[in-house]
């Protein structure tokens, strides 16, 4: 089986700012964005108040009325995300061998805003210490475990090969899709429906976020609040969503004059066996992740027309990934457009990661190049060309996408025009 | 054209230390004591008061004081199931003679499976989100419960800066996790550390179990977790697991390493949506794990058993044996009915079982059950059966459809 | 106020409550000056620590009390400096 390549033939995105891959670019392009006073529930009690909410109506989107109550959030960010990507594929699911089709759903935190929920109804607001499972919801199992996410997307496609969740903390997005490229290179799966999701805004979120001082406090800003590698930068904006790709063989996907947004060239993952959540700056790590990255690609430093950042907006991050850059891409690093989406769609966690291959992809697209927004003051630490305020044309046959997680995670992915000269 | 090129088979993939913790045993030598001679370790939950709740039975660990095995920064930070997860890679890791140090960093990976992550600190935070205000959520809630921190923790502990992940299905994720180790070891990273240990019993955990509508809730810990057997009624959750040291096997013999056993084969499928009347998708797991390692019926020495304890679930795993063995074609032996089921940790803990039934030629008894006969297993009953074990086939189901099958094979 | 003073014994016992203690180090012994750093401390350790003593004292640190003070004796003292103005 050497030799398979892997290529995206759908996509499907549920984001701030919009569902629907198409209200997701428009956003990007347009440089929006989509970061908001919390509106679900009463927020006032805390440090960051702040977030990307997606004004998501699930029986809008498709799902049924048991689907909607047997799911949390995540799960149905994921289905209604997989189900647009098994559209805009053209294929055929049901003319498909269900054994040789395959599930990889990215999350870091799970169900967490069903579990949330369900824990303060079973303690009776934190009352009980023996909560009472009389009250627990029928589907309290599928929070607890959420290899539930995989599931209901596997149900969505009519998958019986391999299915699992990838749960790497903040890079589970990136790994995720990474895996099933493993899947089907390796000859395991033709087809396989991956990607990532994640519902974290909810009251325990925020709180430990708080603890750690880890999102911004700029609550009295929030269209602004999220701002990657600018000099004000004080914190993450969390964020919600999901997206999903088909990834198919490629030589099958092209038989089928499929469109082919990108090939998935290269990715690795790689420690810092550090820190729980600390990083060190000099990126070591996450340059030798790029490295093995691109080197699996067959692609050159000097390749990479657009990096799309991790980015998160935190001090200590950007100033991480800055200096991974450099390392890995040397003097390229300055020459090559860099963005953080984050700017304009928070930092959905789990999701990210996918939601920025989706946002690369889009790029290759459409050869523009999604802004920072919210970036204008520079950082002196902070040295490349970040795309500031304005999306930029620029034709685009390779990028890097990057993530960067608790746990010490640090992944790289490479896209790329499967016709590109390899050396 | 080719001349010159051979076509090598995949790298072989050994198991090559082993750190088990377990209801019955802690530590893989008190564990396999136990095991091999069928000691039960079923009994009412301790750690909270099981009496307003249906289900009153676990296997829980007892004698691991985590402050005697790790250092007291780690203490506040981190949940039950992480501080056994780096007790246990550290026995691994001392049992195969590796020491992380002799090694690059960018040569050792941990990859671990995750049911619910650090669910028992989860509870205790939100306890005081709801109870106290959010001011008093810790801040070592922002990963010390996430499906992640067992890897990142034990990445950290021992410097391990590899291809390194984490795997959710289920009971199923945890052959999953060591085939996802197998396959970064094979595209070149010589050592992994792999498996999984779970540990979600807390009252908060227990109702999530309970809600699954699959905890047996049998007062007699001797007949409470029966697979196979015609009271099957449900099972009794435990906590634990195992993790494995895995090496590429020319490093390990370069560096003098004994091997347990190979991680021969692996297969994941998963079941047909519900409703669709089609036959569920453990079979062709078994089959995948078994064309992987290139081993037919008659060469299985045994089977480890998911062994749900939910009849139709028993009878569907046991027409799978059947189907592949022959009525009572191979010995079959279900060992967690001594001690539980333990989520993600229960299939590392049946594979480390099976390289140690290989290393005795003993394979351990099932307990407590008195199967059907009509289901047509050699289960191995009561006492442990000397028998000459090179190649076992471990099976696991996790909730929702997943199944899993991985085979090992003992080293020549 | 006086009865509300924070001391180093204070801090010691929040800081062993939170984040446990380095085996390494005696905390019993001069500390006072000693970075956090090389007391086996980190700036995750110091945000839980900082957490529990704004809830035993019921005060509020500002954000960057943590990368402000790298010492027990300017921690002890920015807890002080804030216990005197809230009273």
């Amino acid at each position: 089986m050497s030799g398979r390549r892997v290529a995206i033939t759908g996509i499907g995105v549920t984001a701030p700012g919009g569902v629907g891959t198409k209200a997701f670019w428009d956003l990007l392009s347009h440089g929006r964005t989509a970061t908001r006073a919390i509106s679900t529930f009463d927020a006032s009690g805390f440090r960051s108040r702040v977030a990307a909410e997606i004004d998501f109506d699930p029986e809008q989107s498709g799902l049924s009325p048991q689907q909607v109550r047997r799911m949390d959030r995540a799960a149905q960010l994921a289905v209604v995300s997989a189900r647009e990507a098994v559209s805009d594929s053209g294929l055929e699911f049901v003319d498909l061998d269900p054994h040789r089709t395959g599930v990889t759903i990215g999350s870091a935190v799970g169900a967490t805003m069903g579990l949330d929920q369900e824990y303060r109804v079973v303690s009776d607001g934190g009352r009980l210490e023996l909560v009472d499972h009389r009250y627990a919801t029928k589907h309290l199992y599928d929070h607890f475990v959420p290899s539930s996410f995989s599931a209901e997307v596997a149900w969505a496609v009519g998958a019986e090969g391999p299915v699992s969740v990838v749960s790497t903390g903040c890079t589970s997005g990136i790994d995720s899709v990474g895996h099933a490229v493993e899947l089907i290179r390796e000859g395991t799966a033709d087809v396989v429906v991956a990607g990532a999701t994640d519902a974290p805004i909810s009251p325990i979120t925020l709180a430990c976020f708080d603890a750690i001082k880890a999102t911004t406090p700029r609550d009295d800003d929030p269209a602004t609040a999220s701002r990657p590698f600018d000099r004000s930068r004080n914190g993450f904006v969390l964020g919600e969503g999901a997206a999903v790709f088909v990834l198919e063989e490629l030589g099958a996907a092209l038989r089928r004059g499929a469109h082919v947004y990108a090939e998935v060239a290269g990715y690795a993952s790689r420690c810092n066996a550090f820190h729980m959540t600390g990083l060190r700056p000099d990126g070591a790590e996450m340059a030798e992740a790029i490295r093995v990255a691109l080197d699996e690609a067959r692609v050159d430093p000097t390749d990479v027309d657009y990096v799309n950042a991790h980015g998160s907006g935190t001090k200590q991050n950007d100033r991480h990934e800055t200096a991974a850059f450099k390392r890995a891409l040397g003097e390229h690093a300055r020459r090559t457009p860099v963005s953080s989406i984050k700017s304009m769609v928070g930092h959905s966690l789990g999701a990210i990661g996918s939601i920025e291959i989706a946002a690369s992809a889009l790029a290759m697209e459409y050869g523009v190049v999604p802004p920072t927004a919210n970036l204008r003051t520079p950082d002196p630490e902070c040295d490349l060309d970040y795309v500031p305020i304005t999306a930029r044309e620029h034709r685009t046959d390779t990028v890097l996408s990057v993530g960067s997680g608790f746990g010490g995670f640090q992944s790289a992915i490479v896209l790329a025009r499967p016709d590109r000269r390899t050396p | 054209m080719t001349t010159g090129v051979t076509t090598s088979a995949k790298p072989k993939v050994v198991v090559t230390g082993i750190g088990a913790a377990a209801p019955n045993g802690v530590g893989t030598h008190d564990y396999w004591s136990a095991t091999r001679v069928g000691r039960n370790a079923i009994g009412r939950v301790t750690r909270f008061d099981p009496t307003p709740y249906p289900a009153r039975l676990a296997g829980e660990i007892t004698g691991f004081t985590a402050a005697d095995h790790l250092p007291s920064r780690l203490l506040p930070q981190t949940d039950r199931m992480t501080r056994i997860a780096l007790a246990a890679a550290d026995w691994a890791l001392t049992d195969a003679k590796a020491d992380p140090a002799s090694f690059d960093a960018y040569e050792m990976g941990v990859i671990t499976a995750s049911s619910s992550g650090g669910f028992e600190f989860g509870q205790n935070e939100l306890r005081k989100l709801w109870s106290m205000g959010s001011q008093h959520v810790s801040a070592y809630q922002s990963f010390a419960w996430f499906y992640a921190v067992n890897s990142g923790q034990i990445s950290i502990r021992n410097g391990m800066k590899g291809p390194s992940g984490v795997v959710v299905s289920d009971q199923a994720g945890g052959l999953d996790a060591l085939a996802q180790a197998r396959r970064q070891i094979r595209k070149g990273t010589p050592l992994i550390l792999s498996g999984s240990i779970d540990a979600p019993i807390c009252p908060w955990g227990w109702v999530a179990q309970l809600a699954g509508g699959r905890l047996s809730t049998v007062e007699d810990p001797e007949r409470a977790f029966v697979p196979f057997d015609p009271d099957a009624a449900g099972h009794v959750p435990g906590e634990g697991g195992a993790i494995l040291v895995m090496e590429d096997a020319e490093r390990a013999v370069e560096r003098g390493a004994r091997a347990y056993g190979e991680l021969a084969g692996y297969g994941a499928t998963f079941d047909p949506a519900p409703g669709s009347g089609r036959e569920p998708g453990l079979r062709r797991a078994a089959e995948l794990a078994m064309a992987d390692a290139g081993v037919a019926a008659d060469e299985v020495d045994v089977v480890f058993a998911d062994a749900a304890g939910v009849p139709e679930l028993d009878r569907v795993e046991a027409e799978v044996i059947t189907g592949l063995f022959g009525p009572r074609g191979v010995p079959v032996t279900a060992p967690k009915t001594m001690i539980g089921r333990l989520c993600s940790g229960a299939a590392p803990l049946d594979v480390a079982t099976a390289l140690l039934a290989i290393e005795e030629g003993l394979i351990p008894p099932t307990t407590n059950t008195s199967p059907d006969p009509g289901l047509g297993l050699d289960l191995v009953l009561h006492q442990p059966r000397p028998a000459s074990v090179r190649t076992a086939l471990v099976l696991a189901r996790g909730h929702g459809g997943f199944n899993s099958a991985v085979v090992v094979r003992g080293t020549d | 106020m006086p009865e509300q003073r924070f001391t180093v014994d204070d801090l010691t016992r929040i800081l062993t409550e939170g984040a446990g203690a380095d085996e390494t180090v005696d905390l019993s012994g001069d500390i006072l000056d000693t970075d956090f750093e090389e007391l086996g401390y980190e700036s995750l350790a110091l945000l839980e620590t900082c957490g529990l003593i704004e809830r035993e004292y019921g005060i509020t640190l500002d954000d960057d009390t943590v990368t402000e003070h790298r010492t027990p004796r300017a921690m002890v003292e920015a807890v002080n400096a804030r216990l005197s103005a809230t009273v």
